[in-house]
């Protein structure tokens, strides 16, 4: 019931989690029950892929968020999902014990490598699930919260705020890199065993993280959904078309940004959770600067401001990276770039921004 | 016939050269080995026991032989051979079988058929003393004043009783007074070790100031280990009065590397100071733009591989046509349609620079290209024994501060420069004033693009020369953009060099990578404080 108040006059949405329900249920069964080799298996690789790209669909929509509804146009999210990511990295560090090459039983891998002896400060309490989980949420919104309540206060906007979001994930990306970090520097944190005692190997866990993806992903939407139906949405809105006049009518603005982008962050930092698990490695690449551009022509490609368009453009990408790159990796960039270029130009409102058209039109 | 022309221009050099070979060769017989008697007993000595090849070194010194240089810096350089069979005195630059020995007595050549033949006149540690020092005294003796100094450094690295006579002797011929001065210094350090504690304390006075590295660690024995006390806390406050001076021309190289690397980010910058800050465009393809003025200077030096010397020069407005061409077709092609939507325009720009990269990477290939850096721009300047100062750094900053000279020069003096001016303040204006906005934001992307370019030139000698080049700068280029005040030149340059001193004086005590971080924070603090950086645009331009 509170799904469909949520949906209502939500064409895509309710397409997009139909969809979603569908493949929650299909996607398990075709790959456990129809045996291999049949033409309607899904093998576990594709699962996997699938997965990730939820997860990246996940980022996207959090994007689409502040970016969509609120005109912040934010080039440092990637930092967001990658520290979500690293916690949850840290935690399956953890549950390798002495599983790893030296075998040691307190410290991972890359720590014996520098000679450590004892464990850093902030990795203790990692070994615990529901830490690391409350972390996943915590230090990304902390950081947004720290970062958005100096940026927003002071009134930094526009193309500032963009290129100093930017500086934000390259500092950090600077950052993982060192050793003496501890983050196991260049190379990340990866080799993991398993997950809640659940091995990461197995089909059954790696179906279990596409379902807990796609559900992810649901929850993530109709919370934006449902906030942004409500009376903080039309705030939003009104800021981003315009922000004086929102602030000269009575809304403190900046708490509103401030709000809106913390809890953006935290959907980041779940969508980086979810997904290192799947790929198995997470190192500091992931806060490249480029990567959170990406994400940004994602929901361009899709669609800004309509949330179901910032899924539709991340999967439609990210399954033609996945092609490209495979296939004609010399084509890839021309193409990608060649996209940037045409979506701006040719679609403002994206490639589901056709689709609405045809809709209004017939 | 103007085909001859040249061939008769060089005829009467060709005579001289005859000439002077003919006279070398008589006067090179005339003191052949048969009137020359201490010559060919040294070369009989030379193939011998290190003992007799020290009397032979003695010998050439005592008797002051007009050959003594040349022989000892054969035997030092080890060119110096002797033919087993004869045991004759060969000069071979290169042993191999083929190339040229020259027989050291009459300086006939001959051809090496085996290597094997010929064995090298060895030196032990004892004879390198010997040598260098005799090489010493005769280079006291140069008509160069610097071969005269070079010389004295060279003793006052290695005193003995013998150097210290040789240097009082010569301190009262010395007609340079640098030079004077330094045998001054070298002869108190000498008192310093072996003079009494009056010859002490006044040659501590004598070496005040002094940078030379023998001084400082003759300080530092009488410092810590002389009997007098007196003489040691003399010591001691000279040599604190020295290390305050190193320290002190420590701080003038932190300066001097991090105005270079300002320069840099300068150079970086400053284009985009122009297309961002008075056009209001961010061109994310501002990185690429450089880029291809790398690229630029690679292909001009493969284009003229013998002159690479002047290859740089013309690289550089090779590069900025190549970079403002691209910037034009960039502005006319894609963001003319996208001004005033500053989001849009950021992300259409960044996937130009995607294109740009991977098309550099199908012609160039995804592997660094090395750019070689021009014999002139190569080389220190050595101001004193603790500081020196590299080449290439200071033409990067002098040509920094060309460029922005020029650049301020196009905004200030020239037409293009007014109506740029006159657009980036109120557009509307400047068009009913006639003003063809739409070329002059043609042109000013052009010149912003073509800025891009030469500071490509500038790169292509500092790093490797690759795809990712760009990105490499762009963040740093924006960061000093953003933090001298958008729309401002002179903010440029102040924000470009206070940041790269910030990273060097941050860099020895945390790390290149950490300073980095430092200063990146500081930025993204100090735009929350002044949202508009340090030179912020006043008036309705800045609004928006």
């Amino acid at each position: 019931m509170f799904i469909m108040n949520a949906l209502k006059g939500d064409r895509g949405g309710q397409i997009l989690l139909g969809v979603l329900l569908v493949l929650v249920i299909a996607v398990p069964l075709l790959n456990l029950m129809v045996p291999a080799g049949h033409a309607l298996h899904v093998p576990t690789y594709t699962v996997t892929l699938m997965g990730k790209y939820l997860t990246l669909a996940l980022l996207a929509v959090a994007v689409d968020l502040v970016w969509g509804y609120l005109g912040i146009l934010t080039l440092g999210h990637a930092a967001f999902f990658a520290l979500g990511g690293y916690a949850m990295g840290m935690y399956l560090m953890r549950q390798i014990g002495d599983r790893g090459v030296y075998g040691n039983p307190d410290l991972p891998d890359f720590m014996v490598f520098l000679n450590w002896d004892a464990l850093p400060w902030f990795w203790s309490g990692f070994d615990q699930f529901w830490f690391a989980a409350l972390m996943v949420l915590l230090v990304p919104g902390l950081l947004a919260f720290v970062f958005g309540a100096l940026a927003f206060r002071s009134r930094v906007s526009g193309v500032y705020l963009s290129i100093i979001t930017q500086a934000l994930t390259y500092a950090l990306m600077l950052a993982f890199f060192r050793n003496e970090m501890g983050f196991g520097g260049n190379n990340g944190l990866t080799d993991f065993k398993e997950l809640l005692g659940f091995d990461l190997q197995s089909d059954q866990t790696r179906i279990g993280l596409f379902v807990a993806s796609a559900v992810a992903l649901m929850l993530g939407y109709l919370l934006c959904r449902v906030l942004m139906n409500g009376r903080l949405g039309r705030v939003c809105v009104a800021v981003r078309d315009a922000e004086s006049r929102a602030r000269f009518i009575g809304y403190r603005v900046e708490n509103v940004k401030l709000g809106v982008f913390t809890v953006s962050a935290m959907l980041a930092g779940i969508a980086g959770a979810l997904y290192v698990p799947q790929v198995g490695i997470i190192n500091p690449g992931e806060f490249s600067p480029l990567n959170s551009i990406e994400v940004v022509v994602w929901v361009a490609v899709g669609g800004r401001a309509t949330l179901y368009g910032a899924v539709v453009g991340a999967l439609v990408i990210n399954y033609a990276k996945t092609y490209f790159t495979a296939e004609l990796p010399e084509v890839w960039l021309f193409a990608l770039g060649g996209l940037f270029v045409l979506v701006t130009l040719l679609l403002p409102r994206g490639l589901t921004g056709l689709l609405r058209r045809k809709e209004a039109s017939a | 016939m103007p085909m001859s022309r040249p061939v008769v221009r060089l005829l009467p050099f060709f005579a001289l050269w005859m000439l002077v070979t003919l006279l070398l060769s008589l006067s090179l017989d005339a003191r052949s080995a048969e009137q020359d008697p201490t010559l060919a007993h040294v070369s009989t000595l030379l193939v011998k026991k290190f003992d007799d090849k020290a009397k032979a070194v003695a010998l050439l010194v005592e008797t002051n032989h007009p050959r003594t240089e040349e022989i000892l810096r054969l035997i030092q350089d080890g060119e110096l051979y002797y033919r087993k069979n004869d045991n004759r005195l060969f000069n071979i630059p290169v042993a191999e079988t083929g190339a040229q020995a020259v027989d050291l007595l009459d300086a006939s050549a001959i051809t090496i058929e085996k290597t094997r033949e010929f064995k090298k006149v060895t030196l032990n540690n004892l004879m390198r003393g010997q040598i260098g020092l005799a090489l010493a005294e005769i280079g006291l003796k140069s008509e160069d004043p610097a071969q005269r100094e070079a010389a004295v450094r060279k003793l006052l690295g290695e005193l003995s009783d013998e150097s210290v006579a040789v240097l009082r002797k010569r301190i009262g011929a010395e007609p340079v007074s640098a030079v004077r001065d330094l045998i001054q210094v070298a002869l108190a350090v000498n008192d310093l070790r072996n003079g009494d504690e009056v010859a002490r304390l006044q040659a501590i006075e004598r070496v005040e100031g002094s940078l030379e590295s023998p001084v400082r660690t003759a300080l530092t024995q009488v410092a810590e280990s002389d009997v007098s006390p007196v003489v040691k806390q003399k010591a001691q406050l000279a040599l604190n009065g020295i290390d305050e001076q190193i320290r002190l021309y420590g701080m003038v190289e932190t300066l001097y590397f991090g105005i270079s690397l300002g320069s840099v980010l300068v150079l970086a910058g400053i284009g985009l100071a122009i297309t961002f800050g008075v056009m209001g465009v961010i061109n994310m393809a501002h990185g690429e733009l450089i880029m291809l003025g790398a690229y630029t200077t690679y292909v001009v030096q493969q284009l003229m591989p013998n002159h690479l010397g002047a290859s740089i020069l013309v690289a550089i407005p090779a590069a900025f046509m190549v970079s403002a061409l691209v910037g034009v077709a960039i502005e006319r092609g894609v963001i003319r349609f996208l001004y005033g939507r500053p989001l849009e325009t950021l992300l259409a720009t960044f996937g130009i620079s995607l294109i740009l990269q991977q098309a550099v990477r199908s012609v160039f290939s995804p592997l660094n290209r090395s750019v070689s850096t021009p014999e002139w721009m190569s080389g220190m300047v050595e101001i004193n024994p603790v500081l020196s100062l590299t080449l290439s750094r200071l033409y990067i900053i002098l040509f920094c501060l060309l460029v922005f000279v020029a650049l301020v020069m196009v905004l200030k003096r020239t037409p293009l420069g007014l109506q740029v001016r006159a657009v980036s303040q109120n557009r509307a204006m400047a068009r009913a004033m006639g003003v063809r906005s739409k070329w002059v934001d043609a042109m000013t992307f052009g010149l912003g693009s073509g800025v891009a370019g030469v500071a490509g030139v500038a790169l292509s000698q500092l790093t490797n020369v690759g795809p990712n080049l760009g990105q490499a700068y762009i963040i740093d280029s924006f960061m000093v953009v953003v933090f001298g005040g958008v729309g401002n030149l002179w903010g440029t340059l102040v924000a470009g060099l206070s940041l790269g001193i910030a990273n060097k004086v941050l860099e020895p005590w945390a790390g290149a990578v950490l300073a980095k971080i430092l200063v990146l924070v500081f930025i993204i603090l100090f735009i929350q404080k002044r949202p508009r950086g340090l030179f912020p645009q006043r008036g309705r331009a800045a609004e928006g």
